[in-house]
């Protein structure tokens, strides 16, 4: 773990591992679509969403600087997706479990 | 030039917080998207064929790789290459406007098919497909304004590194438009998937 940097002296991300992870997040994309051609019900979904994740984190890894950044941000960005992920979780306890137990 | 301190990591932390509101919204919208999903599967499934794969997965490249050329643009400047840095930011500026006219292409093959909010046409779909249609109009219409503001946001910071108002010793502006953008990317990663490819 990199101790939290001292403004004076930035992180720098070399061009190298941008164009990696970029090269990563295209094949992610072909792999996606690749996925999505053939049927796998309710899988297609779940691999969909899986890599969508997967180039999500590279980007705020990376691109965004996070793995860099000092702890409050990485805790903050958490708390947020927690947050989303109330929001979602709790609604499908509602939708999953519409119009059972009513004739 | 003012001797006003500034605070790099309020600057980083103030645009953090900020995108994650942005996250927010979007989620919210997403769960819309699953809300309707879940009640209309056949008919999101049927609705969805009628998008452009090839066109959507074009788009997703473009992103990404103006999302690349912005992360170019900070690391040139942090090493004090100016031009270079004014290079990444123009090709992410055109990038972003690529991704525009290829939107405004297939938006237009849409109307052309009577495909847009409150057509006539619309109103004899199914109501699963009417939903569809509904909120890929407003979600990807509200990326497409998002998109807008990033490029006029990234313009507006590539005019400040050639003033030298952004440089070497002061580049939060650059890093907080770089990162309006990226989520800018972020959400359109989501999008894709959900509008293109659940066929």
């Amino acid at each position: 773990m990199p101790p939290d940097a001292k403004h004076s002296a930035p992180h720098i991300l070399s061009p190298g591992l941008l164009t990696a992870v970029w090269g990563a997040l295209v094949c992610l994309t072909g792999l996606t679509i690749a996925l999505a051609r053939l049927d796998l019900g309710f899988w297609n979904a779940v691999a969909a969403l899986s890599i969508a994740s997967v180039k999500a984190l590279l980007v705020i890894l990376f691109f965004m600087h996070l793995k860099y950044e000092n702890r409050l941000l990485k805790w903050l960005l958490g708390l947020a997706c927690l947050v989303l992920a109330i929001f979602i979780g709790m609604t499908f306890f509602d939708l999953a479990y519409r119009g059972l137990g009513t004739p | 030039m003012s001797e006003k301190a500034k605070d790099y990591a309020g600057a980083k932390l103030g645009m953090w917080l900020f995108l994650f509101t942005e996250i927010v919204l979007f989620g919210g919208l997403f769960l819309l998207y699953a809300g309707y999903l879940h009640r209309y599967r056949a008919d999101f499934h049927q609705a969805a064929r009628d998008l452009n794969t090839l066109l959507g997965g074009l788009n997703t490249v473009i992103l990404l790789t103006s999302s690349l050329c912005v992360a170019l643009a900070v690391t040139a400047l942090e090493r004090g290459r100016q031009g270079q840095c004014l290079l990444s930011l123009a090709l992410t500026v055109a990038l972003g406007l690529g991704f525009l006219v290829n939107k405004f292409f297939e938006w237009s093959a849409k109307f052309s098919h009577g495909l847009y909010p409150g057509s006539a046409h619309l109103h004899q779909l199914p109501p699963g497909q009417e939903v569809f249609f509904g909120l890929y109009f407003a979600m990807t219409g509200l990326h497409g304004v998002h998109v807008l503001v990033g490029a006029g946001l990234l313009s507006t910071v590539t005019l400040m590194v050639r003033r030298g108002r952004v440089r070497q010793e002061d580049f939060v502006i650059l890093e907080n438009a770089g990162l309006y953008w990226h989520v800018v990317d972020l959400i359109w990663i989501f999008l894709f998937p959900l509008f293109y490819l659940i066929t």
